[in-house]
């Protein structure tokens, strides 16, 4: 029996996305559960479990084409080794529901919670059943504008399409051929032949395109600016050496700068709120919760996944927290809420070498912190001495609209302070 | 020892009934007690049934001394025997509630007469009339008490002068006058059954509208066709005083804004004002359970109060006072301990108005609409121009339906017209499943019914209705 595999559910407010990499071809057995496909969405790549075992028969979405939640992706043969056959819909909504995707209201199952809640938009159609019969007005549509209903989701009753659903995915597709990510850009001027032949023209990923508006989208709403301060980091660095193999003896990870750089920040974001604030309409949102999302560079493009509550980590859980992110960033296998609710990013250059920079805000956040490379340089002493010190340069971009100067300096000031000598944390300064 | 039940239900209202029969049906063992010596509570008693019988009878009554001759039946000149028409309601009444007592032996329902008091969670008491309290076990509890009319603190019900719904549903005569206190559902249906039979009746209502909550243009419309039938009517009004003597009773009422009064004098009154939950002798008060500023059980989205095993459902808790609603929440509790999951739509629970004609909506209000600023589009017809109402020569009233501006879901539904409890049911179906107004007017309808209307009235939605 033919069963239809389709783009599941990808998360609120994820509508599309761009087909990765097929793991099988036409023709290769699967098992139930095993992967088939990669999807590349605005925020994570999901893989698309095969919903039984059997046979891939075919693929109708070949890699780098957009498709939309509830497309067709291929169709497969039920083998011999039966999964539930006769509940694909279920499976495939469970396999799914298994995967790294923040699943919308999924309908519940039989013995789930009271007051099951109808089924939610974006569910795909039940694989391997032809489509619940469509009603009149969704025939009509059908027919007149020549809608392929397999590419539909129905947001009705069992799956069901609806009249709304057909309208929106009509206009969907008049809106998708001119609706671009990046906004609309003059034609590019005409490149003499000989240097256009050495041209490589790459597509934009997903990701790159989203990373490429929300710069935008920062830029061109707060009224960003940076303000620069300086640490001597020495005292931290001896800290560090003092202790590194105790630390790790005890909490069985390495003891680095950004655990520290994050106290210090939440330090100080609890003495200036605004920073740690957003605006919402006229209304500006003071945030009691410290979740500071780390920028971590990765092959595909940046990504900034949050360590949530961050004030009440300790240096260990702190460490051991961006060290899980930062692997599981590069193996593509970070989950899309764990990059949502940031109320403040750091982000670090030094590491390629960057001495000072002027990073861009992180929407809806007000300010964002920039570390850099740690250099020796000529410092004049509090005694007129001249000394080598490890010094960093520190940047915070800040949202004027809701920052004032004197705060987003007094804060940056503080964390210098802080991280120039430990000892406060002890004392709570 | 006390007999040990999986559920036990208070009441046998609608919403008792029909859950301890959905209960059964999913294996429980169920008793239910009811303080009535006959089941089917305020419903099956002194409410929906008999008053559905006595409209009957009393629009067959009006079709006859009015409408016949115009139609060509002559000679009538009917009179109304008020016993006679008792006796019907009685024997219609009596096989409805034999009715509920059959299904609850059929499905092994225990019942016990008396007055049901939760001792704790886990246990009741039923305390008969006569005879010796009896106790009862459950795993779980529903109490299903359902309502009582509410009353008007400076005139006191007597059921003779001053009636509650009861008691106008009694009458063993047609009384000369009636002046009704309420043009709700429940005023304007039995203001209607003795209009019909000869008596004057008069409305006094505090709005300056009848029938609060129902859409306004069918508010208007109804309102005119019961002036037509000789309803008399003092919108904006309040009763301040009431003198009753044991012949008649004298009305001081002013405008609800303050201003110069009148008096309105009549031989009976009925005071249909409202109706309030019923929740005496259950012991709520000793178990820790309080009501809310209205008398209500305040219960979470699986109909459980704040203690665990104790359930309510139907009028005692907030929501439409209605018996179908009382039902669907009666079916959600048997099926959530029944271990199913268990949901009322309250979205979609349709309201009828059993007057001639007689309205019935479903979903939004154009005031609701309009106040959410929901963008949406009206369709409408009238019975004028529908077929069937003219061969039945039942005109009056339409059919309105309302759309979203942008997707074309039937957010709402109002009829007025012959047969609109009946009709507002494929409406409400198509509501269930998301359906769209084009949905309605693209599925064929039989010609030629009323419910033509219905489907011009979708047409209308996208401005195209045929007869119209």
């Amino acid at each position: 029996m033919a069963i239809e595999i389709r783009v599941p559910a990808l998360g609120e407010s994820v509508t599309e996305a761009t087909i990765g990499q097929w793991f099988k071809k036409p023709g290769d057995a699967v098992s139930a559960d095993e992967p088939l496909v990669e999807l590349e969405t605005d925020k994570v790549t999901i893989e698309v479990p095969a919903p039984a075992s059997g046979k891939l028969t075919e693929i109708a979405a070949k890699t780098g084409e957009t498709v939309e939640v509830g497309a067709l992706l291929g169709k497969m043969e039920e083998g011999p080794a039966c999964a539930p056959g006769s509940q694909e819909g279920k499976a495939e909504r469970e396999a799914v529901t298994a995967r790294e995707t923040e699943p919308a209201a999924e309908p519940s199952q039989a013995k789930a919670a009271p007051a099951a809640p109808p089924p939610a938009a974006g569910h795909p159609a039940p694989a391997g059943k032809t489509h619940p019969a469509l009603s009149p007005a969704v025939r009509r549509l059908v027919a007149e504008k020549n809608v392929d209903v397999s590419q539909i989701a129905g947001s009705g009753k069992g799956g069901r399409i609806l009249k709304e659903d057909v309208l929106a995915h009509i206009a969907r597709q008049a809106a998708a051929p001119r609706a671009q990510p990046i906004q609309a850009v003059p034609a590019r001027a005409p490149v003499p032949p000989e240097d256009a032949a050495r041209e490589e023209r790459v597509k934009m990923s997903r990701l790159r395109l989203t990373i490429a508006r929300r710069l935008k989208e920062a830029q061109n709403t707060a009224a960003m600016l940076t303000t620069f301060n300086e640490v001597d980091m020495s005292e931290v660095m001896s800290l560090r050496a003092a202790y590194k193999d105790l630390f790790i003896k005890k909490h069985g990870v390495k003891l680095g700068f950004m655990s520290f750089f994050i106290r210090a920040v939440t330090h100080a974001l609890k003495e200036i709120p605004a920073v740690n604030a957003e605006i919402d309409g006229e209304e500006i949102v003071y945030k009691n919760y410290y979740h500071i999302g780390v920028a971590v560079g990765t092959e595909k493009g940046l990504v900034v996944p949050v360590v949530r509550e961050a004030d009440s980590l300790s240096l260990a859980e702190i460490e051991k927290a961006i060290a899980d992110f930062a692997a599981r960033a590069r193996a593509g296998k970070l989950k899309l809420e764990e990059m949502q609710g940031g109320t403040f990013t750091i982000t670090n250059g030094g590491i390629y070498g960057s001495l000072m920079s002027t990073p861009i805000l992180n929407l809806p956040q007000s300010g964002i912190l920039g570390m850099h490379k740690i250099m020796q340089r000529a410092m004049v002493m509090p005694d007129g001495s001249i000394q080598a010190r490890p010094m960093m340069y520190l940047a915070l971009t800040y949202d004027h609209r809701i920052v004032d100067g004197k705060e987003a300096v007094t804060f940056l000031v503080r964390v210098k302070e802080f991280l120039e000598d430990p000892k406060r944390l002890i004392l709570d300064l | 020892m006390a007999e040990q039940f999986d559920l036990v239900v208070i009441g046998s209202g609608p919403g008792g009934y029909v859950c301890a029969i959905r209960a059964a049906q999913l294996g429980l063992k169920v008793a239910v007690v009811e303080k009535r010596s006959s089941f089917g509570g305020t419903c099956l008693n002194i409410g929906c049934i008999p008053s559905k019988a006595l409209l009957h009878v009393s629009e067959r009554f009006a079709e006859a001394a009015h409408g016949f001759a115009a139609m060509g039946i002559c000679g009538c000149k009917p009179k109304i025997d008020v016993a006679a028409m008792q006796a019907y309601k009685d024997k219609v009444v009596e096989a409805n509630t034999r009715g509920i007592a059959f299904l609850f032996k059929k499905n092994k329902i225990a019942s016990f007469i008396g007055t049901g008091r939760i001792v704790e969670a886990g246990r009741v008491q039923v305390m008969p009339s006569d005879g010796a309290p009896v106790e009862l076990e459950a795993q779980a509890i529903v109490i299903a008490t359902g309502s009582d009319s509410a009353a008007l603190p400076f005139l006191e019900v007597d059921e003779k002068t001053i009636l509650s719904s009861t008691g106008a549903l009694a009458l063993g005569t047609v009384p000369k006058s009636l002046v009704v206190i309420g043009a709700g559902v429940i005023g304007l249906e039995l203001g209607s059954v003795w209009r019909r039979l000869g008596a004057e009746v008069t409305v006094i209502e505090y709005l300056d509208r009848i029938l609060p909550g129902m859409d306004g243009e069918i508010a208007k419309v109804l309102h005119r066709e019961l002036k037509k039938q000789g309803m008399a009517f003092h919108l904006g009004t309040k009763v301040t005083q009431a003198k009753t003597t044991q012949r008649s009773v004298t009305l001081s009422v002013e405008p609800a804004g303050g201003g110069k009064g009148q008096t309105i004098k009549a031989q009976k009154a009925l005071v249909a004002i409202g109706r309030v939950p019923y929740t005496q002798g259950l012991g709520l008060a000793d178990i820790g359970l309080e009501t809310d500023e209205r008398g209500r059980i305040p219960v979470d989205e699986s109909f459980e109060t704040k203690i665990a095993g104790i359930y309510a459902i139907g009028d005692v808790i907030a929501g439409p006072m209605l018996a179908h609603k009382a039902e669907e929440e009666g079916v959600a509790v048997a099926e959530i301990l029944g271990g199913l999951p268990g949901e009322v739509n309250h979205d979609i629970i349709p309201a009828v108005v059993y007057t001639t004609p007689e309205a019935a909506s479903v979903g939004k209000t154009e005031e609701e609409l309009k106040a959410a600023g929901v963008d949406h589009v009206v369709g409408k017809f009238n019975f004028m121009a529908n077929g069937r109402a003219k061969a039945m020569n039942e005109t009056a009233g339409l059919v309105k339906i309302l759309a979203d501006a942008k997707t074309d879901r039937v957010l709402g539904a109002h009829i007025l017209g012959p047969m609109a409890g009946e009709m507002i049911h494929e409406i409400a179906v198509l509501m269930e499943f998301g359906g769209s107004a084009e949905d309605l007017a693209r599925t064929c309808h039989a010609h030629p019914t009323l419910s033509e209307a219905v489907r011009e009235a979708a047409l209308a939605v996208a401005g195209r209705a045929i007869h119209s």
